[in-house]
């Protein structure tokens, strides 16, 4: 029998710091290849398929950047909430009332063109998602109601809400009786970046440059430090002056705009109309995103590639060996239980320690009377 | 009369799997742990459920597969937050979204397949007995353990020494460990009873509730014994009123629906989830009394020093 006992490092280790995202993934690539193994797939042959050939052609790494994109934009924004130690985890629901907020122009006024439409789709989005993850934020500072459960309820209610807007007064009426709004016109969808190569589009460099403008702000100004003070102490916050709620509705505000952003880029780009379901659970995988990349914007543009990898490696053995995409759900599911369990090694050395061989009462007593000689 | 008693049937079966998976989730939460993953454990016992009794053609060794899959699922929660101290919100959410994941590729072979159900209770003569013979005679047996569970949590919690120390345990973490009571231990054994209650719960979803497999199944049901526990202010008699309370709104907008109400399906369909925010607001408007009966270790994580 064997138990495991922490030992609190005298300061977190930069080395594990830096190490644990990697030891994680490569965890999650030795319990894959037991999990396909157990499926009766050569591992090495699965792996091939699900992490190689998905990016070995160009136009491949355009789909990478399209499913990445999402998850980039809306990691940083939750890892701001994170940090903060704020937890939103319906950025799924701000998502979709982002995409619906956005589609507003092309679906009530498809005659409304020109260069103006898009910009003003891509406001209506961030107004969409931030107006929902405001309710979450006022139900938290009004009546200090939960913001975990309250935020993930939104979720089922914005998605049964499109349902709802795609089956009913949105739908298209020469759909054929689809559940589908109508096409977006041409000046309502988001431009490819380079329509030669491949269908990646603008939603992509979104990612980027709120990335880099996240991490600007959480490095270098004031409200960063206020995030993070707030987050680690908020006892320490509240001396400095930090307002709380203030807070609260602030990273709220801020995720679920970048959240809303994301849905509409993803449904006026990838899309190009409003359907029943327009996510693979980006919202919720966006939370593995954060975590994965350390709840730093620069390593959660990494860590979305990396999971936008498996969204596609599911997809492509799906089709080349039959098995459910629903591996990819999997794989990213391990993924964040091994990065949780690696961050321990941050703060803690772990020592295993074998119970048979030694009374645990004796052997306690014989490392603590030397230490009491020191002592004296 | 027989309309009544059959929707009173039906609430009682709609309530029976939040009130068992809140149940759990009482007891760990009572021990100062939050598992946030009980909607993970909850399909993961439906699918194992249904699977153990498809294969087998047993409902009953079905019953049993969903409580030890759910057993087993928590355990991995309780090695990451208690053995390796990792933040309880995040595993819980790890564990919900892995559970959902595991699930449905486990159970990409039984979409369509029919399940086997747990018979209803049938005593002969005293369940033929109207009204109340039905009602409190002829349901299934999972209901009758869920009211067996309630009771025997309430005695544990308030009437046992040990359900003393959990709670203690919950209260304070740091103290419990000074007066030597293995925090750690009592811990591990409360996460693995609320995953056994979660995957009870989902067996009940996938054995008796809609005897088949579905992809996500649970619908949210294990957020909502969440949102139950905090609601009940962390005592097992509450539970059993929002438990019941909400299987009155679960069916009653799914009466609505059959009726043909003059409101999108969609809008009756999103009522239970509205209903838990707004019972949330109004149970945490009072900041004290929530205050008073939150356990005040809740979700911190605790390593013993020495």
């Amino acid at each position: 029998m064997m138990r495991i006992e922490l030992v609190k490092r005298p300061q977190r280790s930069a080395l594990f710091s830096m190490l644990s995202p990697f030891i994680a993934f490569a965890l999650t690539i030795i319990a894959g290849a037991i999990m396909f193994a157990l499926l009766g797939v050569n591992p090495l042959n699965a792996f091939e398929i699900y992490f190689v050939e998905p990016v070995s052609q160009v136009w491949q790494l355009h789909e990478l950047a399209i499913k990445a994109a999402p998850l980039i934009l809306i990691a940083v924004g939750l890892s701001v909430c994170y940090r903060a130690n704020i937890w939103n985890i319906g950025a799924e629901g701000q998502f979709i009332f982002g995409a619906i907020f956005g589609s507003i122009i092309p679906v009530l006024f498809p005659q409304f063109e020109g260069p103006l439409v898009i910009p003003l789709m891509l406001l209506l989005g961030m107004v969409g998602g931030a107006f929902y993850a405001s309710i979450p934020a006022l139900l938290k500072t009004r009546f200090s109601t939960n913001e975990i459960l309250t935020s993930l309820m939104l979720v089922y209610v914005a998605q049964l809400f499109l349902d709802w807007l795609v089956r009913g007064p949105w739908r298209d009426p020469q759909g054929h009786g689809f559940p589908q709004t109508v096409q977006f016109g041409d000046s309502a969808v988001l431009p490819e970046l380079m329509p030669d190569a491949g269908r990646a589009n603008w939603g992509f460099v979104f990612a980027l440059v709120a990335a880099v403008l996240v991490w600007l702000m959480m490095s270098r100004m004031l409200k960063g430090f206020e995030v993070r003070v707030l987050g680690s102490s908020p006892r320490a916050g509240r001396f400095a002056g930090f307002g709380f709620n203030r807070m609260v509705f602030f990273t709220f505000l801020l995720s679920g705009a970048l959240a809303g952003l994301a849905g509409i880029s993803e449904v006026s780009g990838a899309i190009g109309q409003l359907q029943p379901v327009i996510s693979p659970g980006y919202g919720f995988t966006a939370i593995i995103v954060a975590f994965l990349g350390r709840l730093n914007p620069l390593g959660i543009v990494a860590a979305g590639l990396v999971l936008a990898l498996t969204y596609l490696g599911g997809e492509a053995v799906q089709s080349a060996l039959g098995i459910s995409d629903k591996v990819a759900r999997v794989f990213q599911g391990m993924l964040l239980f091994f990065v949780l369990g690696c961050d321990t090694l941050i703060h803690y050395r772990i020592r295993l320690i074998g119970m048979a061989l030694t009374k645990p009462n004796g052997a306690a007593q014989l490392e603590a009377a030397p230490k009491l000689e020191e002592a004296r | 009369m027989d309309i009544a008693v059959n929707i009173l049937l039906t609430i009682a079966t709609a309530a029976t799997p939040l009130l068992i998976a809140a149940i759990g989730e009482l007891v760990v939460e009572r021990s100062g742990v939050l598992n946030l993953g009980v909607e993970g454990m909850m399909i993961m016992g439906a699918v194992g459920g249904f699977g153990a009794g498809y294969l087998t053609g047993s409902p009953w060794i079905g019953l049993l597969a969903a409580i030890i899959v759910g057993a087993l699922f928590s355990l991995l929660f309780a090695v990451m937050t208690l053995s390796l101290a990792t933040n309880q919100v995040a595993t819980g959410l790890s564990l919900t979204l892995l559970g959902l994941g595991l699930s449905g590729m486990i159970g990409t072979s039984f979409v369509g397949q029919p399940g086997v159900r747990l018979p209803n209770l049938d005593i002969p003569g005293v369940s033929s007995i109207p009204v109340v013979g039905k009602l409190i005679f002829g349901q299934d047996p999972v209901f009758y353990i869920s009211i067996a569970l309630t009771a025997a949590v309430m005695w544990f919690m308030f009437k046992t020494r040990t359900g003393l120390t959990l709670r203690s345990i919950g209260d304070s973490h740091t103290s419990a460990h000074a007066l030597g009571i293995k925090v750690i231990r009592y811990r591990y054994l409360a996460v693995m009873f609320g995953g056994a209650c979660a995957g009870l719960a989902g067996g009940h979803l996938s054995l008796v509730y809609t005897p088949q497999w579905v992809e996500n199944m649970s619908a949210g049901r294990g957020w909502i014994a969440l949102a139950l526990v905090v609601f009940a202010s962390w005592r097992p008699w509450r539970v059993l009123a929002g438990a019941y309370i909400f299987g009155a709104v679960w069916i009653g907008q799914l009466h609505a629906q059959a009726f043909g109400i003059p409101v999108p399906s969609q809008f009756l369909s999103s009522l239970p989830y509205l209903a838990t925010i707004v019972v949330l607001v109004l149970i945490s408007r009072n900041k004290r009394l929530t205050m008073m009966n939150t356990p005040a270790s809740l979700g911190q994580p605790f390593v013993p020093d020495r």
